[in-house]
């Protein structure tokens, strides 16, 4: 078998406080694809965003691996950019400054200042926020400052691109023009993408592989979904379309009806 | 009992020029007619803000003057306090060589020990800080004990001191950093405790080292923490003037009211009182305007 870009090899997550030990994760397994878009979805609870945690080296294994792109992954990097659900940008920065802070960090040697500049506006450009460069975060919208999240992180160039629920916080309006962005940049980098959500159909909207979690503790994978719908996808035309239908139906079926009891 | 009438006089004369001023401005024919009703908001909200405050001081006055009354025993009346310091109101810049000096002098003494004194404690107030917020033991090991020393009033370090430094000059100046360090340790700690997890979690996937670390995300995170500990500071440092200017003698405007208690000319204390709170209330505004510049502007969120 060949290796996967992205492995993560029976991980296991266990909380220790005080006396009290809660395993929240315990052999999970998931391989993933170079370029690929996988979602993970589950209820509340189940571990999802531990997971995502795990990826990215904010959290420590107990057992198990993850392996991304032949390296063992045991601290958080730059090559695992996360856009946070709250987007976390530095309120004291300006939306330019946000980003490049991320840029001179990960580019400040191999760059010249004049091409981090230019790196910083063009992955703002990916996002469309070049209209509010010198803006403070608290004087845009929350749909913005998600834009702007996205955009520090596809500036440091990652392996992979870890989203925690990107769009949980937002309307249903700004959440689709989002989910529309996503679509584009992915299309245009085809940077590999873990996406960590609660909605049925955002998942099936984006995601080439949708992964779906028991409950936990003591969460793990309980199905992977295939999601064959041609890309670019178009949310309209996709909607009646016999596969996402049925994708969809299988999801809804493995959260509500057989995990329910 | 005749004075309340006379003290409520020039009242009425004082905001008659700041509710008349839309006035003269009508005249010239150079401004424009739109601009006035914005001009005449203007000075109605100005004098929304000006005039409550100055009616207060002037009732305080009146029921101060009808309460004492003219007799000569005890507290003096506003009146008494104008004739028997009249010098030391209208003249704060004269300067007559050693002690003999105008209030501003004695204040602008005042300021520069409280200047350095709250420079030291400003500095080693946030080091501290820093430190206590980002260790769980150091937090747990001295967090009560500045608990319990914020407490004790500057009159009591100021033996303290004097044991330990032996010398007025440095004393005085411990008793001012003494008193002003706790807000800034405790609010600076406060601050770095806050600091959200998504920030230091940004600041993992950047690997941003220590330093970076500390001015790029700690010291901006906790700014507005900082500034609160500042002007709590500045506060109890200028309130701990008079107990370390009892040390020093001389200059000052702690000593020139220890000195005019000594010699019972209290209507020059009370001219003292007001000069103390104004600087007080005027130091507390820089400091939050600095706060708010270099914060920029960030300080609520």
């Amino acid at each position: 078998m060949a290796k996967a870009y992205l492995s993560i090899e029976n991980v296991g997550v266990t909380f220790a406080k005080g006396a009290a030990r809660t395993e929240v994760l315990s052999g999970v397994d998931l391989k993933i694809e170079k370029g690929e878009f996988v979602s993970i979805i589950g209820h509340s609870g189940c571990g999802k965003s531990t997971l995502l945690n795990v990826v990215a080296g904010l959290t420590p294994v107990t057992t198990g691996a993850v392996i991304l792109d032949k390296q063992e992954v045991n601290a958080p990097g730059p090559d695992r950019a996360v856009v946070f659900q709250n987007h976390s940008l530095l309120p004291w920065l300006s939306v330019r400054e946000n980003v490049s802070l991320a840029v001179d960090k990960v580019f400040g040697g191999k760059k010249s200042a004049a091409e981090r500049r230019d790196w910083t506006l063009h992955n703002l450009e990916l996002v469309k926020m070049t209209h509010a460069l010198d803006k403070r975060p608290s004087e845009i919208s929350g749909g913005m400052k998600q834009r702007v999240g996205i955009a520090r992180a596809l500036s440091m160039e990652p392996k992979v691109l870890l989203l925690d629920e990107p769009f949980g916080a937002l309307d249903a309006l700004t959440r689709a023009h989002l989910q529309d962005s996503v679509m584009e940049i992915h299309a245009a980098l085809n940077n590999t993408v873990l996406m960590i959500t609660h909605d049925v159909d955002e998942a099936t909207l984006l995601s080439d592989r949708i992964v779906m979690m028991t409950n936990g503790p003591r969460a793990c994978v309980g199905q992977v979904l295939d999601v064959p719908l041609a890309r670019p996808r178009d949310r309209l035309a996709v909607a009646e379309h016999p596969t996402y239908v049925h994708a969809r139906a299988s999801v809804i079926e493995f959260l509500y009806a057989r995990r329910a009891a | 009992m005749t004075y309340p009438k006379p003290s409520f006089t020039p009242a009425t004369p004082a905001p008659a020029p700041t509710v008349a001023a839309p006035a003269p401005i009508a005249n010239p024919a150079a401004v424009k007619p739109s601009a006035l009703p914005e001009l005449g908001r203007r000075a109605k909200a100005a004098a929304g803000i000006v005039l409550p405050p100055i009616l207060t001081v002037l009732v305080a006055l009146a029921l101060w003057q009808a309460l004492v009354g003219d007799s000569y025993a005890g507290l003096p009346s506003p009146k008494q306090v104008w004739l028997e310091s009249k010098d030391l109101i209208l003249k704060p810049f004269y300067d007559n060589g050693g002690v003999d000096k105008g209030l501003f002098w004695h204040v602008f003494t005042s300021l520069k020990r409280v200047g350095i004194g709250f420079s030291i404690s400003a500095v080693c107030g946030i080091l501290l800080g820093v430190f206590v917020g980002s260790n769980r033991w150091a937090h747990r090991g001295l967090d009560p004990i500045f608990q319990v020393l914020r407490t004790v009033p500057p009159l009591a370090w100021l033996p303290i001191s004097l044991a330990a430094f032996h010398q007025a000059q440095p004393s005085a100046l411990f008793v001012i950093f003494i008193t002003a360090i706790w807000p800034i340790i405790i609010n600076t700690a406060v601050g770095v405790r806050n600091i959200p997890s998504d920030y230091v979690n940004v600041a993992k996937v950047l690997r941003l080292s220590p330093v970076e670390y500390f001015f790029k995300i700690l010291l901006p995170a906790t700014t507005p923490y900082i500034f609160t500990g500042l002007r709590i500071g500045i506060g109890m440092s200028w309130l701990a003037i008079v107990a370390s200017e009892m040390l020093l003698g001389g200059v000052g405007i702690g000593f020139f009211i220890w000195d005019q208690y000594n010699a019972s000319r209290i209507a020059d204390i009370i001219v003292a009182l007001a000069w103390v709170g104004m600087t007080g209330f005027f130091l507390d505004r820089l400091v939050a305007l600095i706060g708010h510049f270099v914060s920029r502007g960030n300080a609520a969120s």
